[in-house]
């Protein structure tokens, strides 16, 4: 187990420097110069130099590479282009948001995908198993995007339950931080869930199909406790692993969803920083994506094998 | 391992039966049509008694005692009578079947890997049926009785054992796992389905004297479904042999043996090397039965196993289906009468060798 | 039991068809099976009509892409526009049939960028192990831990917005999964009897990947494949949709919704109709995946059999009766 744990951890480690080099490289060897860049066409060669300077541009790129990951080590993901404020605090900024929308999108998928998946796989060829099928086929195969846009369409413009966009930090109005939470949470909550749905119906119908049921209801058990301690029990372990997956992708994933309702995340960061050619806020923020999705991987992973007896062993 | 069959108490044929199952039919409809799985299956157990019921796979051994749970999909369609202490098992609604599982009768499967659920623990997976059936207190005295259990079935440092998880015991420790959980109601009758099947030869005689001991201190009835008749000749009182749904042949296990009067069973004898010194030289005649059994979906008119018999030596065999009747009345061992009988046209006078000539 | 596979029809078989197939090649028994389910016959319709409607673009499409008449804007879906028009009086059918091209195209070179790499690399990885398969994995994971889009956004970053730029960055983000699914299914094959038959009668490496290994491991490259065309079309309307995809004036379907986006309250039709578009072809993607796995994938593929000959059965029974 403890030896499991460390390779896998280690295992993460290796990865994330190659990410960090990936990383680093993309902005550094395919483009030569990031400073050209930023600066765009206008500029005077004192600007260039002090920017240079500033970003530590002008030294051998191995050196930039060692200065860059042993500060990100520390906090220090280095200075906006733009705005000349710290990466690290760009990003902090930032966070609350993004979490709060990675949080309630998982919470809305999995209200959608455990009940409708468990029901769809107790009830198989019934109409609402049927219905579920569609509706997760149909689910995974729209847009997040679309999908906003039109539930600001019916929801914020013709019934005008929500707003249409926007962030309500929860320390200034927690009601309004609700409000302004649901369309987002539900469009990327649909889109999860549909994947989840997908999963839990299959993984149910699996562990509904194991012999130990059978020896169960030989037991004289009832169906609920059948279906809950050797049915659901079973069933819902690999489905840790599937949530895990899922909630990195919505923390790291939803940059166009952030785009559709003006969520001032972590994703319209990086895009800003596209736009705008500031290269340290790219990396930084690619970085720590890359970083919050192998630790939630390895966090799943390892947690499953205290979950699952059959490896912690 | 037959000696053992003698230390108990009412074996007589007066007692009334544990089990007495009166012509169990199961259909199951399935994409190729409907399977018509048992078709008339009658048999009984006395308290105490070891019934052994044969069969290749396929020839609906498994089905027919599941049926009597009703463990089988809700789909499958079960006909006719089974009283467990009088009360017909196939009549009894999902709550009052569920007071008779695990407690009027308990149930050991085959493969003790998967029968028994990986993410709980062995303790847990007992004292969930004694919770259930309200026969402990509470938490606390569901362990001690498991415990109990599990030294009861022989499990070294039982009280250990509770707190383990399935894959860190053998298979052998596995399966007396299931039949401690299988004993926990006290069960009158214990069906065991291929119970030995997945182990090995060792420990398949280990779990056969354990079933066989338990049996006589308790007087519990066992129905024991095998294709192993190496287990049947150890175990059983009485045989019942299956083929395509119907018993083909039944009696008493010594009389069953020495003079099979059915073709298939003189078959099944035939593939087994060790019991071939027999009278009458059968070994010449049957050393397999070529081919394999008619899927339940589309069973041949007549008698089932004509399209595979050796023998068919009368006509009727592929026009109807010929009724079990008595070929001779055996002895047991304490002098009441088990009537064998066997459902064939064919010359069943038994001890002439029957098959051929 | 009739074993044999002629009596396929025949009323004889109705008693004893237990499994019969007529003896023709392995392709179009599965076509065949591709076919008999209504789902992914579906999917195959759809994709094939994007696919017409691509290549007869100018053809079928009412206007030109970009022919735009002020005085006609913002009209809202009618006879002579179905799907209404734009701000900038563009017919909006047109559109979104000149978009098919656009999506088809990026979505073919991005999956064709990701199964030449991605396979390519697992084959090698998995055939030959050892450090080259640590070295091509490991390089795999650290794709693999960029989260797609952020992938597809960084690489654009670098490389400027575009089409062939997306083309890039989509295809790239995908190609760990090609790769990994390759290998796995390497693996499965190598060892296997005829690969070790064929190595020991000295069979070149080249020779045994190209017509031993890769065939058989082709079913899930080819599921992958499906599945894959479908995410690709949904990046490529993301990425359009953030500007950094397909550009102005092309007709992208991405591009066209964030046109939209500007106009919910006084033209819905410029963001409902495109998206549209993206929801069905991105379904019959993922649905032809799905048919492609139940009938490339034994086990399930021995059910569907069962199915089918189960309709057989109660059609002839009707019949008889």
């Amino acid at each position: 187990m403890t030896g499991f744990a460390l390779r896998r951890t280690l295992q993460s480690v290796v990865v994330l420097l190659g990410v960090s080099v990936a990383v680093f490289a993309l902005v550094h060897l395919v483009d030569g110069d990031p400073v050209r860049l930023a600066l765009g066409t206008r500029f005077d060669q004192a600007t260039y130099d002090a920017l240079r300077e500033r970003s530590g541009l002008d030294q051998p790129l191995a050196v930039q590479y060692a200065q860059w990951i042993s500060s990100a080590v520390t906090g220090d993901l280095g200075v906006s282009f733009r705005s000349g404020d710290p990466v690290t605090v760009l990003i902090l900024e930032r966070l609350p948001a993004t979490l709060s929308l990675a949080g309630a999108s998982i919470l809305v998928a999995l209200l959608i995908a455990l009940p409708l998946g468990t029901v769809s796989a107790l009830r198989p060829r019934s109409l609402l198993d049927g219905l579920g099928t569609v509706v997760s086929q149909v689910g995974i195969s729209v847009p997040e995007f679309w999908m906003g846009i039109m539930l600001i369409l019916l929801f914020a413009g013709t019934l005008g339950w929500f707003p249409a966009s926007g962030y309500v930090p929860l320390s200034e109005d927690p009601a309004g931080w609700a409000r302004s939470l649901v369309l987002p949470a539900v469009t990327t909550g649909l889109v999860s869930g549909s994947v989840l749905t997908r999963f839990t119906r299959s993984s149910v119908l699996e562990a509904l199909g194991a012999e130990h049921v059978r020896t169960a209801r030989a037991k004289g058990l009832g169906p609920r406790a059948v279906l809950n301690w050797h049915v659901l029990r079973n069933a819902l372990l690999p489905l840790v692993t599937v949530t895990g997956v899922q909630l990195a992708y919505l923390l790291s994933g939803v940059v166009v969803v952030e785009i559709v309702f003006a969520w001032p995340g972590l994703g319209q960061l990086a895009l800003q920083a596209v736009q705008a050619r500031d290269y340290p806020v790219l990396q930084g923020a690619v970085l720590l994506f890359a970083f919050v999705f192998l630790l939630l991987n390895l966090v799943v992973d390892l947690l499953y094998t205290k979950l699952d007896p059959r490896i912690s062993a | 391992m037959s000696a053992g069959r003698t230390g108990h108490a009412g074996r007589a044929g007066d007692a009334q039966p544990v089990l007495e199952v009166q012509d169990l039919r199961v259909e199951l409809d399935t994409p190729r049509g409907t399977a018509s799985i048992v078709n008339g299956l009658s048999y009984s157990v006395a308290p105490g008694e070891t019934v052994a019921v044969v069969g290749e796979s396929g020839s609906g051994k498994s089905v027919s005692v599941m049926a009597l749970l009703g463990l089988l999909p809700a789909h499958a369609r079960v006909g006719g009578r089974a009283l467990f202490r009088g009360r017909d098992l196939l009549a009894m609604g999902e709550p009052e079947l569920r007071q008779v599982r695990g407690d009027g009768i308990g149930m050991v499967f085959q493969d003790p890997m998967t029968s028994l659920n990986p993410v709980l623990t062995v303790g847990r997976q007992i004292t969930e049926g004694l919770l259930a059936h309200g026969r402990v207190a509470g938490g606390r005295q569901a362990r001690e009785r498991a415990a109990q259990l599990l030294a009861d079935v022989g499990l070294p440092d039982p009280r250990a054992a509770l707190g383990r998880f399935p894959h860190e015991l053998s298979g052998g420790m596995r399966q007396r796992v299931v039949i401690a959980i299988a004993l926990s109601g006290d069960p009158a009758l214990l069906i065991a389905d291929e119970a030995t099947t997945a182990l090995d030869v060792t420990v398949q005689a280990q779990i056969l004297e354990l079933v066989d001991g338990l049996r006589a201190e308790h007087g519990t009835g066992v129905v024991w479904i095998t294709h192993d008749l190496g287990v049947v000749a150890g175990t059983a009182d009485r045989v019942l042999v299956l083929y395509g749904g119907r018993c083909v042949e039944d009696g008493g296990v010594d009389d069953v043996f020495e003079r099979p009067a059915h073709p298939y069973t003189q078959g099944l004898l035939g593939a087994l090397p060790q019991l071939h010194d027999g009278p009458g030289g059968r070994r010449s005649e049957l050393v397999a039965i070529a081919g394999a059994p008619p899927p339940p979906t589309d069973l041949p008119p007549g008698c089932v196993f004509h399209p595979r018999c050796p023998v068919r030596g009368d006509e009727r065999c592929a026009l109807e289906q010929p009724p079990l009747v008595p070929v001779a009345l055996g002895a047991r061992p304490d002098g009441t009468a088990v009537p064998h009988r066997a459902a064939t046209f064919h010359d069943t006078a038994p001890g002439t060798g029957g098959a051929g000539s | 039991m009739s074993a044999a596979g002629t009596a396929a029809g025949s009323a004889a078989g109705a008693a004893g068809a237990v499994r019969v197939r007529p003896p023709r090649g392995r392709f179009t028994s599965a076509l065949r099976l591709l076919l008999s389910s209504p789902r992914t016959l579906f999917a195959l319709v759809v994709v094939v009509g994007v696919v017409l409607l691509a290549l007869l673009d100018e053809q079928v499409a009412p206007t030109g892409y970009n022919e735009v008449d002020v005085a006609q804007r913002l009209l809202a879906p009618g006879a002579d526009h179905w799907f209404g028009t734009d701000d900038l009086g563009r017919d909006v059918l047109s559109r979104v049939v000149l978009g098919a091209a656009v999506s088809l195209q990026v979505g073919a070179v991005a999956v064709g960028f990701s199964l030449v790499c991605g396979v390519t690399a697992g084959l090698l990885a998995g055939y030959y192990g050892r450090w080259l398969d640590t070295v091509l994995m490991r390089l795999m994971d650290v794709l693999f831990a960029f989260p797609a889009m952020l992938l597809a956004i960084a690489v654009i970053a670098v490389l400027g917005p575009g089409t062939t730029n997306a083309m890039i960055a989509i295809g790239l983000t995908y190609t760990p999964v090609f790769a990994r699914v390759t290998r796995a299914a390497v693996l499965g094959v190598k060892e296997s009897v005829y690969v070790r038959a064929s190595r020991s009668v000295g069979a070149s490496d080249a020779r045994l990947l190209l017509r031993h290994v890769l065939p058989n491991a082709a079913p899930p490259i080819i599921v992958q494949t499906s599945v894959s065309l479908a995410f690709a079309v949904l990046a490529e309307a993301a990425l359009s949709f953030v500007g950094l995809g397909t550009q102005p004036p092309a007709p992208s379907w991405g591009r066209m919704l964030s046109e939209g986006r500007g106009h919910l309250e006084d033209a819905w039709w410029m963001a409902v109709f495109p998206g549209l578009a993206i929801v069905l072809l991105v379904l019959a993607f993922n649905l032809l995946g799905d048919g492609l796995r139940d009938v490339l994938d034994p086990q399930q593929r021995s059910a569907l059999e069962a199915a089918r000959s189960r309709s057989r059965r109660a059609r002839r029974r009707g019949g008889r009766s």
